[in-house]
């Protein structure tokens, strides 16, 4: 049987391995997934932000987490202007049309912000519009009246007037049970349940002019993940940081220990000047910090995840990882088998390649597995420090956004929460697995 | 002896469609390594050497000249100098390790050869000197007319085809991670030798050859599955595979177990004799000397201090280390319990310093003050073939 | 018999516990050993002969499971004792060992001599002016000038540091030296030397020597008794006269055979095939495969023959006479 063969079988013994490569599995398959359902521009795109996700609630907790303790947040509620249907009468000059968008409330708590968004086409001539707030019991509370331009945004629950005459934020006195008069404590007031109406009236200057839009009633809750201070809904980060912080932790590791590897390999081969070089370099470089000059370059030059990438590769490769692997190599150097391959006429780099470095390919691997999340670490606290990639979501940013709101002071602890756990994931996945790699193909370890 | 008919049929089945003429066959010296050229005249002598030295077994002194013709031998090694600078901060020089110093024997087609000798005589930077993996500090080896320092590239790598090697430690020799097939397939794909189909069967036949048949079953396995014995086996197969004329064997068994020893000799004695390859045994064992070569050399601190025909040496040494050597071994006797050996006293001399005069003088038993340690003892023939380095012998 | 022996093994066990089954290097070993008596156990690698060594110091690896049998060191059986009282009574005190490879064993950040007193200081409490006192006899009974003491081992030689190690089996003054493979990786000369040095030894100090090797030559320098293991078992004990000169078991002929020698008309003869695996050993004798004479009876176990007073073979060709 191949040695890799009887590792493999070996290692089936481990639950701990077994474990770890489910954790492996787990992350890779969501991984491909972000990779097909978001593409890469779009989820460039995604992350940049902006009006795009103006119909998510701001800081928007998961739903799964408040359900889980017995809450009942309120989801956001879209009523589109389309769905209603409209009443028209027509005078001389003016159409009036009137609208009622209707919704039934019926969480026990109050929603986080209500925003009108309405917009006109078909003529130049703006259109006069007229909201009406009517409870489900039929009182009615008038909201605004202005000129409707192409795109405009009503910020309801921003109404400083409306929240004067309530007595509370708008979007908490429009939703009580009780009118609210001045001074009354806000933690007191209930929410009123049931059929809610908003209904615009409008006046139209020309027979082409129409009225399109929609009421959005923001939650305090979204979907798995929530929501960030952008509106940004965070399982676009938490999905598509899985295959970046995979292809950094793996792309470094293996960029860093195979080109050790074969670099160790040559200088113990032909020693001289070759590994006097490399020895060199090596105690240069292990004497530089690393994450100070990841900062410099960040600062100075470019924080690009690819150039970053590429910098722990070039650092890592000289690393103190040449010095064990020379150590493990110089003995091989001196085998027989070397010898004979050297007499029977094999190239230079038919035995560095060949016959040196399979030779220890055993012990590297459980090393290069544990190093991924070394990697994967490393990325997440560059993005902490500020330093991430600007425009990619990754698991740092979303943690450099929570640091930067303080998210935990104002108790928005899935912001943190979520991508540590999927840090910690990737970390004990690779290290359960590596540690069992480790007892199977290394032979120090390996218990009889 | 089933090996013996596979062997046989070996040669026969080799395609002369093959662009390597090296080996092919083993006799004929005019199949020069580096397309090196010469006189046919040579060929019947040596022809004659072989044959003669197969028929009369031990008892042939190959080396005897054929004095009618020119005679050239298949490796020809003449006062060989390898030694190893010793270095401190990688360019000072604070002296050398003298491990081959002053060197000189030849090797014929087909011939076998023992070079013998304790650790550190230098026995096996000779063996590395003659593969080529050591450049010679001074001196000359020719291989089939061709200074071995004038090769290189192609030539030095069809060199490397025509000297087969096998080592001490059959384990050590072959790479763990690889099963059979693929080590043996190497020297193969190295020297760019035909199709992997051809390769296979030029595989399996070496494996038949020293006996490890079935071959697809045996090439299915990785080195540690296979005992000290069978991997001895492959090494030799590996050795085989390039077709080489001249076979250098480092302590071939010097790590096998006593009953097997006598199994690896004897099979490459045969292979040695099937293919009529020239074979260099190094050992420091002389009990295995005795059926396994024609001609013996015992080497002190970087010299061979005797040189001649097995059986002489063995039975009439003249120089006192061999005798020493030869007074040291036993074969199995319960009366060796109740006697004493008589040893030389101290160890040998470091190759860094060497004794002045005869390397020999400060252990041996006969010492002529006054000469021994001052100047290097003449080489004294006892026989024709038989060179004794003594002051004892050279008057 | 004659006097009670100062050793006796009788039906020693020892298995391994593998991945693919256990192993049975020890399978049933009986020997004695006499004061003064030098006992060789000869045999290929893999036959359990240096199992039989560590489970005598019980220096036995984590996969080995106990051992089973009798080991009596005068009269007493050691196997039992408890690990504290096998440390301090029996290792290094009654029996001492000189390891395979030994010479390179050695510490190499301590002076020799330091390492060859250490024993004294340990078991026998000592002061370390008075062990390297001893330590500097034993140099000298083994042949290495007293000066070398304070020398560290990389500056000794192999042989010297072999005899070192030796030096440090005898300052104890145990009964039973135990030698396993002492002189394998030696040189001829440096081989010989020591084996002058063990049979001096033998000789002025009334020593028991149990020396394993594989090398047939070389056991016939320290041999009075051979005892021969095959697959996990002794085939054939008897005295080195007869041994070496008439031995009994197919195996012991066919190895004598095999063995090359230096003055030797005949070529050696080669054993065919191959031991047979511990860990599935046949049910019957275990060399019948390679036998030449084997008969129909062979497919069963041969029972341990006694062909004359201490000369004993595992044969049937052997068993129909006295048992």
């Amino acid at each position: 049987m191949s040695p890799w063969r009887d590792g493999l079988r070996r290692l089936r013994r481990y639950p701990s391995a077994l474990l770890g490569a489910l954790i492996i599995v787990a992350l890779l398959a969501t991984a491909v997934y972000a990779v097909v359902t978001i593409p890469y521009s779009e989820a460039q795109r995604l992350w940049r932000g902006g009006d795009l996700w103006q119909e998510l609630p701001v800081n928007a907790g998961p739903v799964w987490a408040d359900r889980l303790f017995g809450g009942d947040a309120p989801r956001t509620l879209r009523i589109p202007t389309a769905a209603a249907p409209i009443a028209e009468e027509a005078y001389e000059g003016v159409r009036i049309t009137e609208q009622r968008l209707t919704f039934d409330f019926t969480y026990s708590e109050f929603p986080s912000e209500i925003n009108l968004f309405l917009g006109s086409s078909g003529s130049d001539r703006q259109p006069f519009v007229r909201a009406t707030w009517i409870t489900p019991q039929g009182e009615q509370i008038p909201l605004d009246a202005r000129r409707i331009g192409a795109n405009e945004r009503i910020s309801i629950s921003q109404n400083q007037t409306l929240e004067g005459r309530l007595g509370a934020p708008p979007q908490i006195g429009l939703f009580s049970a009780t009118s609210a008069g001045a001074g009354t404590d806000q933690q007191a007031l209930e929410v009123q349940q049931g059929t809610y109406q908003l209904l615009l009236e409008t006046v139209h200057f020309a027979e082409t002019s129409e009225l399109h839009g929609e009421l959005i009633v923001y939650g305090q809750v979204h979907g798995w993940a929530g929501t960030d201070h952008q509106r940004r809904d965070l399982s676009v980060a938490l999905l598509w940081g899985t295959p970046i912080a995979l292809a950094f932790g793996l792309i470094a590791a293996v960029g860093t220990t195979v080109t050790t590897l074969i670099i160790a390999a040559a200088g113990v081969w032909f020693r001289g000047w070759v590994d006097a070089v490399i020895q060199r370099l090596t105690e240069i470089n292990i004497i530089l910090p690393l994450l100070p000059i990841l900062v410099m370059i960040g600062t100075l030059y470019s924080t690009s995840i690819w150039l970053m990438l590429g910098v722990v590769v070039v650092l890592g490769i000289f690393s103190a990882g040449i010095k064990m692997y020379r150590a493990m190599l110089l003995p091989i150097r001196e085998a027989p088998y070397i010898t004979a391959a050297q007499a029977y006429g094999a190239s230079d780099l038919r035995i560095i390649l060949r016959y040196m470095v399979p030779r220890i390919l055993p012990v590297l691997i459980p090393t290069f597995v544990t190093l991924i999340p070394t990697y994967v670490f490393l990325e997440a606290s560059l993005a902490v420090l500020g330093l991430g990639d600007p425009i990619l979501p990754t698991w740092g940013k979303i943690l450099y956004d929570a640091q930067d709101q303080s998210a935990l002071y104002h108790g928005f602890y899935y912001w943190v929460l979520s991508p540590a756990a999927l840090l910690m994931l990737t970390g004990l996945g690779f290290a359960l697995l590596g540690f069992a790699l480790d007892r199977v193909f290394n032979p120090r370890l390996r218990s009889l | 002896m089933r090996r013996t008919t596979s062997v046989s049929e070996t040669p026969g089945s080799e395609k002369p469609g093959s662009e390597r003429s090296i080996g092919e066959r083993p006799g004929n010296p005019s199949a020069g390594v580096a397309t090196a050229t010469r006189g046919t005249v040579a060929t019947g002598g040596v022809e004659a050497t072989g044959t003669g030295a197969v028929t009369t077994g031990g008892a042939a002194t190959p080396t005897a000249p054929t004095y009618q013709q020119p005679h050239q031998p298949l490796l020809t090694v003449e006062a060989l100098q390898t030694h190893f600078e010793l270095r401190q901060w990688g360019f000072l020089r604070v002296g050398s390790v003298r491990a081959v110093d002053g060197v000189s024997f030849t090797l014929d087609h087909g011939e076998s050869a023992t070079i013998v000798g304790e650790s550190g005589c230098g026995k096996s930077s000779l063996a590395r000197t003659l593969l080529g993996l050591h450049r010679p500090t001074a001196g000359r080896v020719t291989f089939a007319g061709t200074d071995l320092a004038t090769l290189r590239g192609r030539a030095l790598k069809a060199y490397r085809a025509a000297v087969g090697y096998v080592q001490q430690d059959p384990y050590g020799a072959l790479p763990p991670f690889m099963k059979i097939r693929r080590i043996l397939e190497e020297p193969l794909i190295v020297h760019g030798v035909g199709t992997r189909r051809a390769r296979e069967e030029r595989i399996a036949a070496a494996l038949e050859e020293v006996g490890l048949e079935p071959a697809h079953e045996t090439w299915q396995k990785f080195p540690h599955q296979l005992s000290g014995g069978q991997q001895q086996r492959v090494v030799i197969a590996r050795a085989l595979l390039l077709r080489p004329k001249l076979i250098i064997a480092d302590e071939p068994v010097s790590m096998l177990d006593a009953s097997v020893r006598a199994e690896i000799l004897e099979l490459l004695r045969t292979i040695q004799r099937q293919h009529r390859l020239a074979l260099l045994y190094i050992t420091h064992d002389l009990s295995t000397v005795r059926h396994y070569a024609h001609r013996a050399m015992v080497m002190y601190a970087g010299r061979i201090v005797e040189q001649g025909p097995v059986e002489r040496l063995l039975d009439r040494p003249h120089h006192p280390y061999t005798r020493a050597l030869l007074a040291a071994l036993v074969d199995p006797d319960a009366a060796n319990a109740h006697q004493q050996r008589p040893i030389p006293a101290g160890e040998p001399p470091s190759l860094l310093h060497p004794p002045s005069g005869c390397r020999f003088h400060p252990r041996c038993p006969a010492i002529m003050v006054g000469r021994c340690e001052h100047f290097d003892p003449e080489e004294a023939h006892p026989r024709p073939g038989h060179r004794v380095a003594c002051w004892l012998h050279s008057r | 018999m004659s006097a009670p022996a100062l050793l006796e093994i009788a039906d020693l066990r020892l298995s391994y516990r593998t991945e693919s089954g256990a192993v049975r290097a020890v399978d049933g070993v009986n020997l004695e050993l006499q004061r003064n008596e030098a006992l060789v156990v000869l045999g290929e690698s893999g036959c359990g002969k240096s199992s039989l060594a560590k489970t005598l110091l019980r220096l036995l690896p984590r996969n080995a499971v106990a051992p089973e049998g009798v080991v009596r060191l005068d009269g007493e059986d050691i196997l039992g004792y408890s690990e504290e009282r096998f440390r301090r009574e029996v290792r290094w005190v009654r029996i001492a060992l000189v390891m395979q490879a030994a010479m390179n064993a050695l510490n190499p950040v301590i002076r020799v001599g330091e390492q060859v007193a250490e024993p004294l200081r340990i078991h026998r409490g000592w002061s370390r002016r008075r062990a390297l006192e001893r330590a500097a006899e034993a140099f000298s009974e083994v042949g290495i000038a007293t000066d070398f003491l304070s020398r560290y081992p990389h500056e000794l030689s192999g042989g010297m540091r072999q005899r070192a190690v030796i030096a440090m089996a005898l300052v104890t003054e145990p009964d039973i030296v135990l030698l396993d493979e002492p002189t394998s990786a030696l040189d001829v000369l440096t081989q010989a030397a020591i084996m002058n040095v063990l049979k001096r030894i033998k000789a002025e100090r009334g020593m028991s020597f149990i020396l394993i090797t594989h090398d047939v030559a070389t056991s016939s320098e320290l041999a009075d008794r051979v005892a021969l293991m095959y697959a996990g078992q002794i085939v054939e004990e008897a005295a080195a006269e007869r041994f070496f000169t008439a031995p009994a078991h197919p195996y012991s002929q066919m190895l004598m055979a095999a063995v090359p020698k230096l003055h030797q008309q005949q070529p050696p003869r080669p054993i065919p095939g191959r031991p047979p695996s511990l860990l599935d050993p046949p049910a019957g004798c275990r060399f019948a495969a390679r036998c030449p004479q084997r008969i129909d009876r062979c497919s069963e176990a041969p029972p341990s023959t006694t062909l004359a007073p201490r000369h004993r073979s595992r044969c049937w060709l052997h068993a129909g006479g006295k048992r």
